[in-house]
């Protein structure tokens, strides 16, 4: 059976898990003034591209 | 092999894919404007796109495949009579794609809004602006 010859080292587990975090959403600013992501329609206002998309109840 | 096939199957058969974008055609041409997912959404742009290009040919054969697709002559009447005219010197893109920024609650996935692209109210607003202009030229004309 092909087993580790050596038990991974705290080091070299550490450096493996480098890359293991979350990356940060791009976000923009709505004209309303709300952060929110970029070419969708702001959840705050409803509006994208001056044109109004959602009604108030409409947002969850 | 699924070379150059396109499309997406959704994970569904094709019978109840029909059935899914005839339903939500039928929406769009009811509401003008649909929510759904982005997926679905893109994919919905072949068949609306398709039912314009019907509704700007306009002549008997045209609105007999329209009826295929909405199995309704109200809504067939709709888009020939009310819809398909806004797009008359639009050179395609009849319909457009909006995402929003919230996931659906329950399976996160990306939602969006569908509408035709030349919606009826702008048109009456770009007229009423064309007249305030007008009226403006008028009035500095007279002055
Ligand atoms: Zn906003």
């Amino acid at each position: 059976m092909a087993n580790p010859k050596k038990r991974t080292s705290k080091s070299k587990k550490g450096m493996r898990r480098s890359h293991h975090h979350l990356e940060a959403p791009n976000f923009i600013y709505c004209s309303c003034g709300e952060a929110t992501l970029p070419h969708t329609v702001c959840p705050a206002c409803g509006k994208y591209k001056d044109k109004q998309y959602l009604r108030r109840e409409d947002n969850e | 092999m699924r070379h150059r096939k396109k499309g997406r199957k959704l994970n569904r058969t094709w019978e109840h894919r029909k059935a899914m974008f005839k339903n939500m055609a039928q929406s769009l041409v009811v509401h003008g404007r649909i929510k759904t997912t982005l997926p679905k959404a893109k994919e919905l742009r072949r068949v609306a796109d398709k039912l314009i290009t019907l509704a700007l040919r306009n002549d008997l054969p045209a609105r007999r495949q329209a009826f295929k697709i909405l199995e309704n002559h109200g809504l067939v009447k709709k888009l020939f009579d009310e819809i398909g005219p806004r797009f008359k010197d639009v050179p395609g893109g009849y319909t457009r794609i909006v995402k929003l920024a919230l996931p659906r609650r329950g399976d996160c996935a990306k939602m969006a809004i569908v509408e035709f692209s030349v919606s009826g109210e702008k048109k009456e607003e770009n007229l009423e602006k064309a007249e305030e202009t007008a009226a403006k030229e008028n009035t500095e004309s007279a002055e």
